[in-house]
């Protein structure tokens, strides 16, 4: 049997700048302390080992892997489409933007394209879910800084929206509302009305919210300047997403690599030039200002249509249909037992993620099955930009800078 | 120029011959080098000033399982100035594979790396810390090769008594 | 429990003794939150407004242990995070119940794979297992109401051994 406790490699890179010495001597004046998986305000199951001098970091090396579950692996086992439940679970905050994300891959791969409303219907609900994930990560970012009041007032206002994915997708939380070609069901006239009243009353809701914090002089004070990461090292460290927009680098793929219809909305990217957790919290606030106002465009602009393409061999068939219809029932039976058959080769599509970019690379070896797959999640990257930003801050800062960073280990371990 | 063009272009001025392969499936631009030439491209391709590859976006790795050269590790980058992506594959062999490690030119690699080998078993020689990424430390095989059971081998990681 | 190590039978005085002990334990459920993955943002939603937990007396989430009595396991566990659980559960102090929040905690859920424990009953003793993926708040409610309902039917005399075994299977 293996023994799981086993940290010499850890410790040995934890002492990596200092050479001559043995961790014995390190605890003679310095401490190494284990902020463990199981915390209050690490986000999820996130290990780190501090070498602390007094009160200052002097290095930090993360650990993962406490919630690895296996999901390249599984997903060679599976089909398409039995996977798409699986990615749900990947950013567990925002979830059906996951979705959305390998619907389009598959479909990049496979070389078809769902129609118009569903796409529009695509695009409503990566807003929704990006409004969705930000608000938890400005909630539980707040309430590790010390403001516990807005973690509640946030999760008030996720109740409402998970109203409307009760309603589209019959599921408040992990819907697996995406198909390959597709959308499960309809986003009919009571979702949209409920929408538009959700976001009417969540305008002045936001303005609550930036009252409470915004010119807070603790919040500030505690968050200024702290955890700054320069625009060079969030290039060279592969961060994306809100962190990178932080740091001063003005990359969006909405803008710079448009997927459905974001080329036709008006809207703009913010970006801070300061690279620290205060820079990081005001993205999170105007991108969330910029989802409602994508929002009322698309509400307004959605067209009428079928919701899932018309191609039998690729995109299930409707229900309804399959207990009528000879051939819809072989396709369904086939597609189901034997998967999508896409063509040899390799692709690799990503979004947008509230969290940074998310991508999937697949390889097609021509059978049902993915003959790999490998997930691209933006925390893994954002993560390794940590050491950097925790080195030389206090150990009080520490917590704050994990919180704006804002990983999900769901994703990050996957 | 377009960008497939311009690449090729480049590529080709840079040292004759160094692209053993270069495929367009489905629009993604991907080129296969032997691995003695991984470095001196990627230094090219990162510091050229036309193309400005100053990211890397992910490394990860295939089994083919059946094939001469078992392995293939892949990296995807991107360019800010095209808005482009790019992938590179190198084909490695099946027993004690190894590649030279890209961390010395682009910082990003260092925990996809890790990654890798945890998954595959892929040594990357001059990496600062080649250490399991997600498996304890001690675990002896590596996941994501074809022979590892999806169930996992009883009894590889412990679990604590119930008592 | 010094008064309670005298009492040992079922006289008037003892039952009354016993509900009354009960009734202030049930309505005082500390839980410790083991929040994992997805499961965990269902539990705070818990105990957001809509789904009020505190009006069941178990507002009070300490994320330490040794104040704590009742554990959500809330997410998937692995081989890897299965060490850190059970010495957590080891630090909280008698008696302690443990609540098996969603599928992959009573059974490994969606998850066949090499890294994932097939339900955490493999080495945690669980008193009530909770279905869905996530379990909606109503339903994690409903698994405090049932282990309320367990404590307070609990007498004196079960916690004199403290061993699990004697816990979990008196349910009178």
């Amino acid at each position: 049997m293996i023994d799981v406790h086993n940290d010499e490699k850890l410790l040995k890179v934890l002492l990596k700048d200092d050479p001559d010495i043995t961790i014995e001597d390190a605890l003679d004046n310095e401490m190494v302390i284990n902020m463990g998986p199981q915390h209050p305000a690490t986000h999820g199951v996130l290990r780190l080992v501090l070498r602390l001098d007094g009160e200052t970091v002097v290095n930090t090396v993360p650990e993962l892997g406490y919630l690895h579950r296996g999901y390249e692996k599984m997903a060679e086992a599976m089909s398409f489409n039995e996977f798409i439940p699986h990615t749900d679970r990947l950013d567990y905050t925002s979830t059906m933007s996951n979705n959305v994300a390998y619907a389009l891959a598959v479909e990049k791969l496979l070389g078809i394209e769902a129609p118009k409303r569903a796409q529009y219907i695509r695009m409503i609900i990566a807003e929704i879910s990006r409004i969705m994930g930000h608000l938890v990560a400005i909630g539980t970012f707040a309430m590790d800084v010390g403001a516990v009041t807005m973690v509640l007032w946030t999760f008030r206002e996720r109740e409402k929206i998970q109203n409307i994915y009760d309603r589209v997708a019959g599921a408040r939380f992990t819907t697996s509302y995406t198909r390959i070609g597709g959308v499960a069901s309809d986003f009919d006239d009571v979702a949209v009305k409920m929408t538009k009243e959700f976001l009417d009353e969540f305008d002045h809701t936001m303005d609550d919210f930036e009252k409470l914090l915004n010119t807070n002089k603790i919040f500030i004070g505690r968050l200024e300047g702290i955890g700054v990461l320069t625009k060079e090292d969030a290039i060279a460290f592969g961060v994306t997403g809100p962190n990178l927009r932080a740091s001063g680098v003005q990359y969006d793929i909405r803008r710079a690599n448009p997927y459905l219809y974001y080329s036709d909305m008006d809207f703009n990217v913010p970006v801070f030039t300061e690279g620290d957790c205060l820079a990081r919290y005001f993205v999170r606030v105007d991108e969330v200002r910029e989802s409602i106002k994508i929002l009322r465009q698309l509400l307004d602009k959605i067209p009428q249509g079928e919701i899932i393409a018309n191609l039998p061999k690729k995109v299930l068939p409707h229900k309804a249909e399959i207990y009528s219809r000879m051939e819809k029932l072989i396709h369904d039976f086939m597609i189901v037992n034997f998967g999508v058959n896409p063509p040899v080769g390799d692709t690799y599509f990503s979004v947008e993620n509230p969290k940074g970019e998310l991508g999937f690379y697949f390889v097609s070896n021509g059978s049902g099955h993915p003959w790999k797959l490998k997930i691209r999640s933006p925390s893994f990257c954002n993560l390794q930009a940590l050491p950097k930003m925790c080195n030389g801050q206090m150990i009080s800062d520490v917590i704050a800078i994990i919180g704006s960073i804002d990983p999900v280990m769901g994703e990050a371990d996957k | 120029m377009e960008y497939k063009e311009l690449l090729l272009n480049k590529l080709n001025e840079f040292k004759e011959g160094v692209v053993l392969e270069f495929t367009d499936f489905r629009d993604d631009a991907s080129i296969t080098l032997a691995p003695e030439n991984l470095i001196p491209v990627c230094t090219f391709l990162k510091n050229d000033p036309d193309l400005e590859f100053l990211i890397c976006k992910d490394v990860t790795a295939i089994d083919w399982a059946a094939r001469k050269n078992r392995f293939t590790a892949v990296y995807h980058i991107y360019s800010f100035k095209l808005s482009s992506f790019l992938r590179i594959k190198v084909n490695l062999s099946g027993n004690d594979p190894s590649v030279d490690s890209v961390t010395s030119v682009w910082k990003g690699a260092d925990w996809y790396e890790r990654e890798t080998y945890d998954m595959y078993g892929i040594i990357f020689k001059g990496h600062p810390d080649l250490r399991r990424m997600y498996m304890p430390e001690a675990f002896e095989y590596y996941p994501l090769r074809k022979e590892f059971p999806v169930m996992g081998i009883p009894g590889s990681i412990p679990l604590p008594s119930k008592d | 429990m010094g008064l309670e190590a005298k009492l040992q039978t079922d006289g008037f005085l003892t039952t009354t003794i016993d509900a009354l002990v009960g009734w202030a334990r049930k309505n005082s459920v500390w839980p410790m939150p083991m929040g994992i993955s997805c499961c965990a943002i269902e539990m705070m939603s818990a105990v957001d407004p809509k789904y009020d937990m505190s009006r069941f007396g178990s507002e009070v989430f300490r994320f330490t242990p040794r104040q704590c009595d009742l554990m959500i396991v809330a997410g998937t566990v692995t081989y890897k995070m299965s060490h850190v659980v059970r010495k957590i559960y080891d630090q909280m102090p008698d008696p302690k119940w443990v609540i098996a929040m969603g599928a992959c905690t009573s059974s490994g859920g969606m998850y066949r794979s090499y890294s994932v424990v097939q339900g955490i009953d493999q080495f945690l003793p669980v008193d009530v297992y909770t279905a869905g993926c996530p379990p909606r708040p109503e339903n994690l409610l409903n698994a405090l109401i049932q282990i309320q309902d367990k404590i307070g039917k609990s007498k004196a005399r079960d916690y004199q051994n403290l061993d699990r075994r004697n816990l979990v299977l008196s349910n009178n």
